[in-house]
């Protein structure tokens, strides 16, 4: 098991009681995060979904390494990583209309 | 009651360069700050990339390292990531249903009108509890 902090960040952290980080022990990216939901009931449903894997809105980083473009949830992690929560940070002026998309609050939404 | 988000004059005169520099494509980045009683006091305005280059006139994605730069400054600097700003070039300074759509709470959403002839209209804007927005006032902070 390695000692790493996940860092929460700001609009999640009603389900941490404000906490920007929370230590956990874990294995991998995807223990720690188990850990996470363990720890702060409800969070994971924010960045996970049905299939455990991070929401279309979410990226998962293990330092300055995006877990997409590592090993997924599998990504090994060691003592003193940093595991950061980043919400996709999107949107727009004008509509074209006709596209679907997945809202960061898990309702779909159709422009 | 509204919330206020405090802004210093040199960080507008910054959103509405940049909104200028990128004009006709939109510009976006993230507010540095501290979170009071009736709202949020602006620190630091920083521009991030746009990773949405095949709808950049109408679009903004910011890019995650851009993102966690600024979180990592925030964190080193005892305050914190408060919200986004982002232009709508030859549009209005409110909410599309595209931010709406992709919005998150606990967060100030900065909209900067924009024109070939520069910032035409700064507002803010904060989800409330039935994800819709409500506006935000925008006040200058003061320069001490």
């Amino acid at each position: 098991m390695s000692h790493i902090v996940i860092r929460i960040p700001t609009p999640l952290r009603g389900h941490t009681a404000g906490a920007d980080e929370v230590p956990v022990e874990a294995r991998s990216v995807g223990e720690a995060l188990a850990r996470l939901g363990e720890l702060h009931p409800g969070i994971l449903e924010r960045v996970l979904d049905g299939d455990g894997q991070p929401r279309q809105f979410v990226n998962i980083f293990l330092g300055s390494g995006n877990v997409r473009a590592l090993d997924g949830m599998n990504t090994p992690v060691r003592d003193g990583d940093v595991l950061a929560i980043i919400p996709a940070v999107a949107g727009g002026g004008h509509e074209s209309g006709g596209c679907k998309t997945e809202s960061p609050s898990g309702t779909d939404y159709r422009a | 009651m509204a919330q206020v988000l405090s802004l210093h004059a040199a960080e507008r005169r910054q959103l509405a360069a940049w909104a200028c520099d990128a004009y006709p494509h939109e510009a976006c980045g993230l507010m540095l700050g501290v979170s009071e009683a009736d709202g949020v006091r602006v620190l630091e305005v920083r521009r991030a990339r746009n990773l949405n280059v095949e709808r950049a006139r109408d679009r903004y994605d910011i890019d995650p390292a851009d993102y966690l730069a600024a979180e990592r400054e925030a964190t080193a600097r005892g305050c914190e990531l408060v919200g986004v700003w982002h232009t709508h070039p030859d549009h209005p300074a409110r909410p599309s249903p595209t931010d709406l759509a992709l919005a998150w709470p606990g967060w100030s959403y900065v909209i900067a009108a924009v024109t070939a002839a520069g910032m035409t209209e700064l507002r803010a804007w904060r989800l409330n509890g039935g994800h819709q927005f409500d506006e935000e006032s925008i006040e200058e902070a003061d320069p001490s």
